[in-house]
């Protein structure tokens, strides 16, 4: 294989020394973009670098969610409204149509009079902490969504979800860091951390070492292994999740659709599989038709019991789904803590590192809160929310 | 006997065990869907079930992939024109 020499990044040629960069971002996912994006705005010099591609785990296996309906009050409610805002009002004009941004609005149904009767009072506590939700009443869904099967009990429409194009969204976050003088070394895999004392001064890399002021781990799923290179424990683990693609189709979902037992298949402890429909249109004219939730490591064999209930269910909500054929399947990682909140914010068992990890399947709609706070601790500034929830060592023995 | 199927009203034989999509090639057929957003033409591309745009209409059924669909006698074939279920827009 040639070497391209202009390939090699400035930094990591021996004869060419540049001054060490504020930062290194572990982790060019969603995540990691934001940071980097968040940092550069503040005036840091960024480095940002990936073992694999850009939006290469779980921010390329998603749907691009950004909800705020799926979130009882408390403090990640508190990030996705923050965040909401965020996309809305700064991002989405800021990355153009590429984005792919449509502010859809979430509508979530109830099966049962049981469910409805939760789902009303979710809506209540929601709206309570600030959440726009609107009650619907079962006999006004087809109005809403005129293929929804007829024998739901309710619903509710939250008019601030909205969703992007994952992929695109990451690689805008980076172009627009780039322009502001963030570099972003992917194909580089960080083997070790560099360290004075206790502090954490930089990344290893096999290509060279790359000092840097702070280092932010945001590497999802995998994060778990960036902490272990300095020697610290952070229970981030991989919870599946597949989504099916269907046809195009012409625009028959308004809103990104699903059924109450989703909130409650967030929130949940459980190992073995859980799954509820989650649909939503793409503009392709695709649908993806999600969600699925197991712990079973970083199996990526594919598991059809797990699509077919997907498919039953999504069918379930809408009926005439029956027929529509599946183009294809993928299936991603989402990194998940004991608590199901993030770990955002600095290690005090080593200064120097920060977390903005285990986002769990809301790192897309949480990303830009994140990188804001992540940019805030790093240039010294008050976050604009508490972070003692998230504080990445609240699990420590 | 030659087997044949109907292909938009004209008649397209085939050898038994050909696809849909290998009988229309062979009867000099290169496209038979266009796009949804800009009419362009389609036919087959990876020609193994994988990238869905050789979809054309069987017996009513639309999305159907003409790579994978084997050919029998008496089938009413149709082009597909942009998506294949235009009556679910809402």
């Amino acid at each position: 294989m040639r070497c391209n020499i202009a390939q090699v990044p400035a930094s990591l040629v021996p004869d060419r020394p540049t001054r060490a960069p504020d930062v290194v971002v572990v982790g060019a996912g969603i995540v990691g973009a934001a940071c980097a994006f968040a940092a550069a705005r503040a005036g840091l010099s960024v480095v940002v670098v990936d073992r694999g591609a850009i939006a290469g785990g779980t921010s390329g296996a998603g749907e691009g969610n950004l909800l705020v309906s799926d979130k009882l009050p408390g403090p990640e409610l508190d990030l996705a409204l923050l965040s909401a805002r965020l996309w809305r009002d700064d991002l989405a004009p800021r990355l153009g149509p590429r984005l792919e941004y449509d502010a859809k609005g979430g509508l979530v149904v109830a099966a049962t009079s049981e469910a409805a009767a939760a789902l009303c009072e979710t809506i209540a506590a929601q709206r309570a902490a600030g959440v726009a939700v609107t009650h619907v009443a079962a006999a006004d869904l087809p109005t809403l969504e005129p293929h929804l099967a007829p024998d739901l009990a309710g619903g509710a429409r939250y008019p601030a979800d909205a969703q992007v194009q994952p992929i695109a969204a990451t690689a805008l976050l980076l172009r627009e860091a780039r322009t502001l003088g963030t570099r972003v070394l992917t194909g580089t895999r960080v083997t070790g951390l560099l360290r004075a004392g206790d502090r954490v001064t930089g990344v290893r890399t096999p290509s060279g070492d790359l000092p840097a002021g702070a280092v932010v781990n945001a590497a999802g799923p995998w994060s778990g292994e960036v902490a272990a290179l300095a020697g610290l424990d952070l229970p981030v683990c991989p919870r599946r999740g597949f989504v099916l693609v269907t046809a195009p189709l012409p625009r028959m979902v308004r809103h990104k659709v699903y059924t109450a037992a989703y909130v409650g298949d967030v929130a949940s402890d459980e190992a073995a599989l859980q799954s509820s429909a989650v649909v939503e249109e793409t503009p392709a004219g695709t649908l993806l038709i999600g969600a699925s939730r197991e712990r079973v490591g970083f199996d990526r064999a594919s598991a059809v019991p797990v699509l077919r209930r997907l498919a039953a269910q999504a069918v379930g909500l809408f009926p005439v789904l029956a027929a529509v054929p599946v183009l294809r399947t993928y299936l991603g990682f989402r990194p998940c803590s004991p608590d199901h909140l993030p770990l955002l914010g600095p290690d005090p068992r080593a200064p120097g590192l920060l977390h903005a990890t285990a986002h769990e399947g809301a790192g897309i709609g949480l990303a830009p809160a994140t990188g804001a706070l992540v940019a805030q601790v790093l240039t010294g500034e008050k976050p604009a929310l508490d972070l003692h929830p998230f504080r990445p060592e609240r699990f420590a023995a | 006997m030659t087997e044949s199927f109907s292909f938009d009203g004209t008649v397209v034989t085939f050898r038994s065990g050909q696809t849909i999509g290998a009988a229309l090639l062979a009867s000099g057929t290169r496209s038979w869907r266009t796009t949804r957003r800009k009419g362009r033409l389609r036919g087959l591309f990876c020609g193994i079930g994988v990238c869905f745009d050789c979809l054309l209409t069987v017996d009513g059924v639309p999305d159907q992939r003409a790579c994978l669909v084997e050919a029998r006698d008496g089938m009413q074939v149709r082009t597909q024109q942009g998506v294949g279920r235009a009556g679910l827009a809402i």
